[in-house]
């Protein structure tokens, strides 16, 4: 019958939600300072950020080298 | 029967409560904005990024692409019916993959470059070799209800996979099996993506919520909620603490896994395309999305700030990625090409 089913169901959401009530949570703003510093650790080995010279661009288009 | 309705009345009081304590949680370690925290740091000014290479080859729309693990190849999936795998230093194609069903919504590349995958309304995930003198049929994943949403391998024998029945799987790829079945949304998943340490994933779906699970235990353990839409794209920070996400309600959305919140939002009034791709650069500084405006947009993640776009495709940017060593963005698209820029 449908009913039983609907009581399992219920069951299982508020399991989900007693687990997800019990977890410990971090300050927003540790959360942020972190992210900035990972950021700022990380950003000169971010070529998107730093920008790619054209003699090490893997993507450049292809140019004819002739040896002189 | 009136003792049952009883008892689920009484469940539902529960998970009313339950609710209210977890906004109160998340609100009592809400110390604080993010762009406001990014108050002090420098701008990243406007950044302006050069298609290199647009790779023709396709010839319908786009609709998945992902880099290889040595950032120089690339597999993309069209509905042309075919994989193409790509070498994105010359341009050249170096494989084409007939597909059994063209209704492909996604593609993956195992790390190690010898398998792909891919999947759509055919329900099925289908595993291929390539290393193969021809690409050959390596295993067909067939347990799933509903379409492929999404795959994305963790070795040469485990993949995991989204689907539009509403769950997600881990498959064991000697057996062809599945192993752990995630089931928790209750709209399509659409995307998935791995931690860097491959313990958890998160899946985003169309009830509009982002999902954390712990991929050995099968469990959800961690749920984000704040889109008003489907969400079309989701992808970790690379220090694997926030997820970012994008949803057809126009916007992408930070949030933190430590704090259990969003802690920033990406939208502007005069964007009014969803957001069907995404992907951050290496640093985590930039996110790069595609737009259903034929644009890829790219944002600020401290400041939430937009800092640039791409522009050059004719049609809706379905796809987005960023290869392992950063060094340029692609985009797939709908008008048939991808674009490499850096």
């Amino acid at each position: 019958m449908s009913g039983s089913s609907n009581l399992v169901a219920m069951k299982k959401v508020v399991q989900q939600l007693r687990f997800e009530a019990s977890l410990p949570r971090v300050k927003v703003s540790q959360a942020a300072a972190d992210l900035q510093q990972f950021c700022m650790q990380h950003a000169m080995q971010d070529p998107l950020l730093t920008g790619v010279s054209s003699s090490t661009n893997p993507f450049r288009p292809q140019k004819v080298c002739s040896f002189l | 029967m009136a003792a049952e309705k009883a008892e689920i009345d009484a469940l539902k009081k529960e998970c009313d409560g339950l609710r209210t304590k977890i906004e109160a949680a998340r609100k009592a370690v809400n110390d604080g904005s993010m762009s406001a925290a990014a108050g002090g740091v420098a701008s990243v000014g406007r950044v302006q990024l050069k298609n290199r290479k647009t790779l023709k080859g396709h010839l319908a729309k786009i609709y998945s692409l992902h880099w290889a693990a040595d950032s120089r190849q690339m597999v993309s999936a069209s509905q042309d019916g075919k994989l193409l795998i790509w070498d994105c230093f010359t341009g050249n194609k170096l494989v084409a993959v007939p597909l059994k069903s063209a209704w492909v919504m996604s593609v993956a590349f195992a790390p190690s470059g010898n398998l792909v995958a891919s999947g759509g309304l055919d329900n099925m995930c289908t595993v291929y070799n390539i290393k193969a003198a021809s690409p050959k049929t390596l295993r067909e994943l067939d347990a799933h209800t509903g379409y492929l949403s999404c795959c994305r391998f963790l070795s040469d024998s485990e993949i995991l996979t989204a689907s539009g029945d509403t769950t997600c799987c881990l498959w064991d790829l000697e057996t062809g099996k599945q192993k752990t079945v995630f089931t928790n949304h209750i709209g399509d998943c659409m995307s998935l993506a791995l931690s860097p340490d491959q313990n958890t994933f998160i899946s985003g779906a169309c009830d509009s919520l982002a999902k954390l699970w712990d991929l050995r235990e099968g469990t959800c353990k961690q749920t984000f909620s704040g889109h008003t839409s489907d969400i079309n794209a989701i992808a970790f920070f690379p220090n694997g603490h926030a997820i970012v996400t994008g949803s057809d309600d126009c916007s992408c959305k930070m949030y933190d896994l430590r704090s259990d919140q969003e802690v920033i939002g990406y939208q502007d009034s005069s964007l009014n395309a969803g957001v069907t791709s995404l992907a951050l650069s290496n640093s985590g500084r930039l996110i790069f999305a595609g737009y259903d405006d034929f644009n890829c947009h790219i944002w600020d993640t401290l400041k939430g700030e937009k800092v640039g776009v791409l522009s050059g495709h004719d049609n809706r940017v379905s796809c987005t990625g960023v290869p392992e060593d950063g060094m340029g963005v692609c985009t797939g698209s709908w008008d048939s090409f991808l674009k490499l820029w850096n």
